[in-house]
């Protein structure tokens, strides 16, 4: 499920459930939904309410991404945990994550 | 050192993707009992989710049967899980443990499923053969209530 607010240009996607191949899909109409519907110059992941996720999750941000680098807009991760941050590591996307958010400890 | 195997459990399910969040949370279940940290159960939980999601996702594309799920705690704190289907088979283990490797991009599979694995397990081997299905087993040594100095987190 997720919860969009914003103003058009700049969208906050608040993702609530685990993030896995059978959530992916419908998370992945939804978002896409709203990113055809506003072009979001910045679209805010937030996974404040998300209690888990796993590649599929990956998958789900990499295609939000490529959409909405298309027209020239970014993507900004807030509220992972520190176990979906290392899930975010392992893809290389660490950058998308909010500055000052970046847990720094479990690199190895 | 002669590992001495202390619990089992078995299970089966049909390969739909409901079953993925109950695979995972019946593993993290199962590993509960050997005294983990918070960061080994997740870490455990995830590596089981990949393997499940391969199993449904491309074990069993085009055919079906069930996923089984083979848990075992060995002594020295030692929990190996296999996931097992009986579908598909991969040709080339290589090539899909091969980062960013997928045969379905357009399902938006990144390819990470098994970089997952290995990085949040001890060890991950790949049995199959095409026809035949494949079996991914996940070993982790739990570092239990064995005192540490550090890098234990909780």
């Amino acid at each position: 499920m997720i919860n969009m607010t914003g103003d058009g240009s700049r969208m906050t996607a608040e993702i609530s459930g685990d993030i896995d191949h059978h959530a992916a899909r419908e998370l992945r109409r939804e978002l896409d939904d709203m990113i055809t519907r506003c072009q979001p110059e910045m679209l805010v992941i937030d996974m404040g309410k998300v209690g888990f996720m796993d590649s599929s999750g990956i998958g789900l941000i990499l295609g939000r991404l490529r959409a909405v680098r298309a027209y020239g807009g970014d993507i900004v991760i807030k509220n992972a945990s520190r176990e979906i941050e290392a899930v975010i590591r392992i893809s290389g996307l660490s950058g998308l994550i909010a500055e000052g958010e970046k847990n720094e400890t479990g690199v190895t | 050192m002669k590992r001495e195997l202390l619990n089992e459990c078995r299970l089966s399910f049909a390969p739909l993707s409901v079953n993925e969040a109950f695979a995972r949370s019946t593993a993290a279940a199962f590993a509960a009992q050997c005294d983990p940290t918070v960061k080994e159960i997740s870490e455990i939980r995830t590596a089981v989710s990949e393997a499940v999601t391969n199993a449904i996702v491309h074990g069993y594309r085009g055919c079906t049967g069930l996923v089984e799920l083979h848990m075992r705690q060995y002594s020295g704190g030692l929990l190996s899980i296999s996931v097992k289907d009986r579908g598909t088979g991969i040709a080339d283990i290589g090539q899909a443990m091969t980062p960013l490797f997928t045969t379905a991009p357009d399902e938006e599979r990144s390819g990470l499923g098994f970089s997952v694995m290995e990085s949040f397990m001890d060890r991950v081997t790949v049995k199959s053969a095409p026809g035949k299905g494949t079996t991914v087993t996940l070993e982790k040594r739990l570092s239990g209530r064995i005192p540490e100095s550090s890098g234990q987190g909780d």
